[in-house]
């Protein structure tokens, strides 16, 4: 990712210039993102036209939910016949890493920064967006979510309503092509701070393997995958944590 | 019978609070080195862990799969952007489907 840093000078107007070129790069950067929702939402439509849901009502969900594991586990759900209850916490189980992505990027945040942001940026903390936010240097200028937000949402809601008004319209080839485009973000993420840092690439590696074995092996393959990116998350992270702690300052406090 | 709006609703609130919630409570930096650490060492963790093995079964055959797997990792490494690693893993498939299938 090109970063070009340019020397904040304090005139006025160049207070919005930065906003707008956060906000672009957002919607630059969300175009990949975009174009994998709607592929893997299609996916999803097909799943909640399976539980009774209406085009519109799939609709409805994405565009309310923004998370996949969740949806489809609610979906799942919903079909069952559930009580309300058992949404409600099936829907946390699937979506409880979020919680622990806004733990982290609520650290990336300006400490003064509004409710309001707060509010917004917390409607649409996916692994993806949370991917390409925490990918950035410095702190997290919120209109660079915006941006990524823009673009992407609206493919992930229609997705999944055509999902669920077409059905296996798309050919298998593309949506097999399109599946990966999302892990690839993921290991672009990953991988370059890897290569400054022998730990984090050691942690990597650990990351991948640990997950294998862990989906291989029982009782840990039986769970959700969605419970078992929590329990390697908090595990990994928390033995990293104590025996790599990372230096004060080292990274952040950067760019404006 | 229960209301499928209904339904939906508790799906957007809970999934909301996850992640509203420590946005806004969390203000400013934790001070504790050790939650420093675990919250900077969290999003390669999760990535990782969501990345492998999930991606052997995201397409239509392994080879493909790991094929798209070190694609990734050796453009990431090489410093391609975002879109070129994901377009990349997205040609390798592709590609190699079109060879194997």
């Amino acid at each position: 990712m090109e970063n070009i840093v340019e020397k904040p000078k304090a005139q006025l107007s160049s207070l919005v210039a930065p906003h707008k070129k956060a906000f672009q790069e957002g919607i630059r950067d969300g175009i990949p993102i975009a174009i994998g929702y709607l592929a893997v939402s299609f996916s999803l439509g097909i799943a909640a036209r399976n539980a009774g849901l209406t085009p519109l009502q799939s609709f409805l969900a994405s565009f309310l939910c923004n998370a996949s594991a969740g949806e489809y586990a609610g979906f799942t759900s919903i079909a069952e016949g559930a009580s309300y209850l058992e949404i409600a916490i099936v829907t946390f189980i699937a979506n409880a890493r979020y919680l622990l992505m806004s733990c982290a990027l609520s650290q990336r945040m300006e400490k003064g920064l509004s409710l309001f942001h707060r509010l917004l940026i917390g409607y649409d903390v996916t692994d993806e967006l949370f991917g390409i936010a925490i990918a950035r240097p410095g702190q997290l200028n919120p209109y660079y979510m915006y941006g990524a937000i823009c673009i992407s949402i609206p493919c992930w809601a229609l997705g999944t309503a055509l999902g669920a008004l077409a059905g296996n319209l798309l050919p298998l080839r593309l949506v097999s092509c399109f599946s990966v485009a999302l892990y690839g973000m993921f290991l672009a993420v990953i991988i370059p701070p890897s290569r400054k840092s022998k730990v984090l690439a050691g942690l990597v590696a650990v990351c991948f393997f640990a997950s294998y074995v862990a989906s291989v092996l029982p009782p840990l393959s039986q769970a959700s995958s969605g419970t078992r990116t929590i329990l390697l998350t908090l595990i990994l992270s928390a033995a990293a944590a104590l025996f790599f702690p990372i230096k004060e300052n080292k990274e952040e406090e950067k760019d404006a | 019978m229960h209301n499928t709006y209904v339904y939906l609703f508790i799906m957007a609130g809970v999934t909301y609070a996850i992640r509203v919630l420590p946005l806004t409570l969390i203000r400013g930096k934790i001070q504790s080195p050790f939650i420093q650490s675990f919250l900077y060492y969290v999003p390669y963790v999760t990535l990782a862990v969501m990345t492998f093995p999930a991606i052997l079964s995201a397409t239509q055959n392994t080879i493909s799969a790991i094929a798209a797997f070190l694609t990734g990792i050796l453009t990431a490494w090489l410093g391609f952007n975002l879109f070129k690693v994901a377009v990349s893993c997205c040609a390798v498939v592709f590609l190699v489907e079109l060879f194997c299938l």
